[in-house]
């Protein structure tokens, strides 16, 4: 297998679909003559024409003609340029793509996709450097996603596309450069499944997007100085998370760690740990505890921005308390 | 005020009397609809929040005789007008109105949330200023798709203060995409008045910021209507872009249906009930020029009573949906069952 980019691998996917279907198409903020800022779409407007499209700084045009484009026949992908502005278009997100089929029962689908780049990179500061899943996930009638490798992003980019539902798709900006193992021949990867990234028996660790790396090493570092054998979760399916597969691994360990770079308070990792103590209560031998950002927006001096996200050190921190050895 | 109005052509007078005709009977099928809604609801029949289109009906019926049953439009809270003259089915319109399942949302909807996508009704919406955006997808897609659709955007007089009005506007002109929005200026957002909320006298002279044609006309004229939207639906497919087009109307009943209306005199509102109502002036045209007598607008009268009268009695025949319906229709894929994996 060779090894690629994640953003090539997001590249590649949008070749193929945009091969497949002459009905999917991608547009969004500096696209065009800059191939996105991570350089995600580089090559693919010389291959596709108007398929690709700069538009004007006009969240709520983007994903509100996304909607109309999805309602009459099209696949479009929308770009956010950054997840920090799905605020802008926030009618378009909560009223408009998750409430339309549902609302109109059930007359038509909406076959679209978002793309937005989140999380901490290179001292952003507190507007383009958010994990915003938690904004989203309250809204009934959207998917959302984050896939945490080349592979992964690949997979799943190809599955939304094809999907026949509003997804929306957080891909973390320090993952771009990253690169990693990708079939050559063609791949999904499901939705609504998590995989089981690394199997352990003492704790589990519920993560996604970038945190699934820093969730390993925080696994594999314990290993070595504790001893303790840690599995590790990759949702990728954030909305709707498979419950089945944290419940079967907390089922068998009996203690869990959410870790999200996205602020704690409110976040999905709230969620996560409802389900889990409503339906394995008396499977848990402790709380299950919750790693993400503080609760302050994100600043941007290093050691105020080190300070605030979550490191490997705290993923380790709360699995040591969950196995009551802190 | 209106640009480039002096170079539409009179095309009503090319079509025959039996399309003439037509758009009366549309108007008077809308009016009728809207005013046995009225009663159904003080009688407790139909709930919700329900905006009414009296003497607004030259507008969806002018525009309307111009498109072909697949081209788009997006509508607004006040919808009903437009979903009939797009091709609705009274019934299930009325059925959604009753909260039935035969309804057109199976009872999800109610009066907002009407849409026919079988006739290129992409639907009514709760949010003011949220139509623009799908109709400029709709357009953006018909490009996309090269066909020689157009989307038809109404919205009111508020609607143009919102910043998707200008989001949508500007990306419609940069892209030309064949898109029409049609500003239907009943002079109060609300309660509130457009001579307060608006910061020109015409929304058609919003257009110049867009570089695109606005053209202003009596609302309440479906000539004036008719050929205002003939020439911009013309454009629009023949690729020369958006255009704004403001009918200028005004709302007869309230907000809403029981709106205490305390912003108006009832001086005001008689005042456009007689002669300026766009049915009366537009009845009494037809028969100035002899292409209908009083004996046929009494029976086109008759049949639309006949035909919400059906309706009525279609929706009280359709059952309630169970409570658990309402899990339903989300998603292409079953509640609570993983999405349905590409392999």
């Amino acid at each position: 297998m060779r090894n690629i980019t994640f953003s090539e691998a997001t590249r590649e996917a949008m070749r193929e679909e945009m091969h497949r279907d002459p009905t999917v198409f991608v547009y969004g903020e500096d696209i065009v003559s800059q191939g996105g800022i991570f350089g995600q779409f580089a090559g693919l407007p010389e291959e596709f024409g108007d398929r690709v499209r700069d538009s004007p700084i006009s969240e709520t045009a983007i994903i509100g003609s996304a909607l109309g484009a999805a309602l009459t026949g099209c696949r479009p992908v929308a770009d956010m340029h950054f997840a920090d502005f799905v605020g802008v278009a926030g009618d378009e997100f909560a009223n408009q793509i998750a409430k339309n089929r549902y609302m109109f029962g059930g007359q038509v689908n909406i076959p679209l996709v978002v793309r937005a780049p989140d999380g901490i990179i290179n001292q952003a500061a507190a507007q383009h450097s958010q994990s915003v899943e938690g904004w989203l996930y309250n809204i009934p009638g959207l998917i959302i996603v984050a896939p945490s490798s080349p592979a992964t992003a690949k997979g799943l980019l190809k599955t939304a596309i094809r999907m026949d539902d509003p997804v929306i798709f957080f891909e973390h900006k320090i993952l771009y450069p990253q690169k990693g193992p990708v079939p050559e021949e063609e791949f999904f990867t499901p939705i609504g499944r998590a995989a089981v990234v690394k199997e352990g028996s003492d704790v589990t660790i519920v993560t996604y997007s970038l945190m699934v790396q820093k969730s390993i090493q925080a696994a594999e570092e314990l290993e070595k100085e504790e001893n303790i054998s840690v599995e590790v979760i990759d949702l990728l399916t954030i909305k709707p998370f498979d419950i089945d597969t944290i419940l079967k691994s907390v089922q068998k360990t009996h203690r869990c760690v959410i870790a999200h770079e996205a602020v704690v308070d409110g976040g999905v990792g709230g969620e996560i740990a409802t389900q889990i103590q409503e339906e394995a209560f008396y499977f848990l031998d402790s709380p299950v505890y919750r790693v993400g950002s503080k609760n302050v927006p994100i600043p941007y001096s290093p050691p105020l921005e080190q300070y605030v996200a979550p490191h490997v050190e705290n993923i380790k921190e709360a699995l040591l308390k969950s196995l009551n050895k802190i | 005020m209106s640009q480039k109005s002096d170079i539409i052509a009179d095309e009503f007078l090319k079509i025959t009397s039996n399309e003439k005709v037509y758009l009366l009977q549309t108007m008077i099928r809308i009016r009728t609809f809207e005013e046995n809604v009225e009663k159904l609801f003080f009688n407790k029949r139909i709930p919700g929040f329900v905006h009414l289109y009296i003497g607004e009906e030259a507008i969806a019926a002018g525009m309307m005789a111009n498109l072909k049953i697949d081209d788009y439009i997006t509508s607004t809270h006040r919808g009903h007008g437009h979903a009939i003259a797009k091709g609705a089915d009274m019934n299930r319109m009325m059925a959604e109105l009753f909260g039935r399942r035969d309804g057109y949302c199976k009872g999800k909807g109610g009066s907002m949330h009407i849409a026919d996508f079988s006739v290129g009704m992409l639907g009514a919406n709760g949010i003011v200023g949220g139509g623009y955006n799908i109709a400029v997808g709709a357009g953006l897609s018909a490009s996309i798709r090269k066909t020689k659709q157009v989307a038809v955007c109404f919205f009111g007089d508020g609607a143009s203060n919102r910043g998707t009005f200008h989001e949508a506007l500007n990306m419609a002109s940069i892209w030309k995409l064949p898109v029409v929005f049609l500003n239907e200026n009943n002079q109060y957002a609300s309660t509130t008045p457009s001579s307060y909320a608006l910061s020109v006298a015409s929304v058609a002279d919003r257009a110049r910021a867009y570089n695109i044609p606005g053209i202003s006309v009596d609302g309440n004229d479906v000539i004036a209507v008719y050929n205002a939207s003939k020439y911009l639906v013309k454009r629009a497919k023949a690729g020369e872009g958006p255009s704004l087009l403001e009918c200028k109307t005004y709302r007869i009943k309230g907000h809403f249906i029981g709106d205490p209306e305390k912003y108006r005199t009832k001086d005001e509102i008689e005042h456009w009930r007689g002669k300026l109502d766009p049915i009366n002036s537009y009845s009494k045209y037809l028969m100035d020029k002899q292409l209908i007598d009083q004996k046929k607008i009494t029976k086109i009268r008759e049949n639309a009573e006949n035909e919400v009268a059906e309706a009525v009695d279609f929706a009280e025949k359709s059952p309630f949906p169970e409570g658990k319906e309402a899990m339903n229709d989300l998603f292409s894929f079953s509640p609570n069952k993983y999405p349905k994996a590409v392999q």
